[in-house]
């Protein structure tokens, strides 16, 4: 699948993620006004994951390009995942422990 | 093997570099070299994306009522333009895989376009927030609340300053986008794409749906956080 040249991304595929792009968008508005408490930022995080998941796979041919690239966006997207937490990790606890306020 | 990577081939393609071996390989190679920089990119706007991330669950009040302050009608619009602007993208690279010129040179402008709109009305969102004092520094007025009317928490300015970082860089990197296409549009009319070699039309489209998808996270990171609560 990963070595041939043309054959990747297909009219139908680009208009269907296109749709789906713009349901999406229109979703996540609309999500956006719904009381769900503490879950209007996780599903709008996962709104927008989703549509970059699509963007990634079928617009960058990411679907049928070689293991590897793959490996290389897996990799940038785990070590977003280590700069968010472990910096989270050091100043949104730092309330936990009242050792700072002596 | 070792005396074949000094000269090309004979019979080889003249886009073909001598240490490749053939078309295919070395479209892979610049794919990946993309992607790693692409890879760089991810945690250059990451570092932003964390500050907010800090930020916003420290001052969620402030953040949420400042958020509310943003175009909405003017955010959701430039989604899409910048979406429709993915779809031309996708399709230019489309033709250029079949080495279709004029089709090329019409999505590539088509996509110019809508980049262009998209800058557009972010100036537009820009002085809005210039008038309304709402712009970090000197300046800067606390904002009213929509709902209340009370003036919000002082953080409110530390929003302002995410959104203008993340948004200026993400139009900074459209900038670059509309530059990288103009210069698409002279080498399509020259005729240098064709279906065996278009790589550069592929790899300015990668960039282009990366800035995209970061479009695709400030959008409701930026306008979205505090509507549940109008």
């Amino acid at each position: 699948m990963s070595r041939h040249g043309n054959g990747h991304g297909s009219l139908g595929a680009y208009f269907a993620v296109f749709t789906a792009l713009m349901v999406f968008t229109a979703l996540t508005v609309w999500a956006a006004y719904q009381h769900l408490g503490i879950w209007n930022t996780p599903l709008a995080l996962a709104i927008a994951t989703s549509k970059a998941v699509m963007v990634a796979l079928i617009f960058m041919h990411l679907r049928s390009s070689p293991k590897l690239t793959a490996i290389i966006v897996a990799t940038s997207v785990l070590f977003l995942g280590f700069l968010i937490l472990v910096t989270a990790s050091d100043y949104l606890t730092r309330t936990w422990v009242p050792i700072y306020f002596r | 093997m070792a005396d074949a990577t000094h000269a090309a081939a004979p019979g080889a393609p003249p886009e073909l570099r001598h240490h490749f071996v053939d078309m295919e390989a070395q479209k892979e190679a610049s794919a990946l070299g993309m992607w790693i920089f692409l890879v760089t990119e991810v945690l250059f706007f990451g570092g932003m994306f964390t500050a907010y991330v800090i930020y916003r669950a420290s001052y969620t009040r402030a953040f949420e009522g400042a958020s509310n302050l943003l175009d909405l009608r003017l955010g959701a619009f430039n989604t899409v333009v910048l979406i429709v602007s993915s779809l031309t993208m996708a399709l230019a690279v489309w033709a250029g895989q079949q080495g279709r010129k004029s089709l090329i040179v019409l999505f590539l402008l088509l996509t110019i376009l809508l980049g262009s709109t998209f800058l557009g009305v972010k100036v537009i969102e820009y002085r809005q927030k210039f008038v309304h004092h709402e712009v970090p520094g000197p300046h800067f007025v606390v904002p009213l609340d929509e709902e209340t009317h009370q003036p919000l928490p002082r953080q409110s300015e530390m929003f302002f300053s995410l959104y203008f970082c993340m948004t200026g860089l993400h139009a900074l990197h459209m900038i670059i986008g509309i530059g990288l296409l103009l210069w698409l549009v002279a080498r399509a009319r020259r005729g240098e794409f064709t279906p065996r070699y278009n790589t550069p039309v592929d790899m300015v489209g990668l960039y282009w749906h990366f800035v995209d998808i970061v479009w695709i996270f400030l959008f409701p990171l930026l306008y979205l956080l505090g509507r549940h609560a109008l």
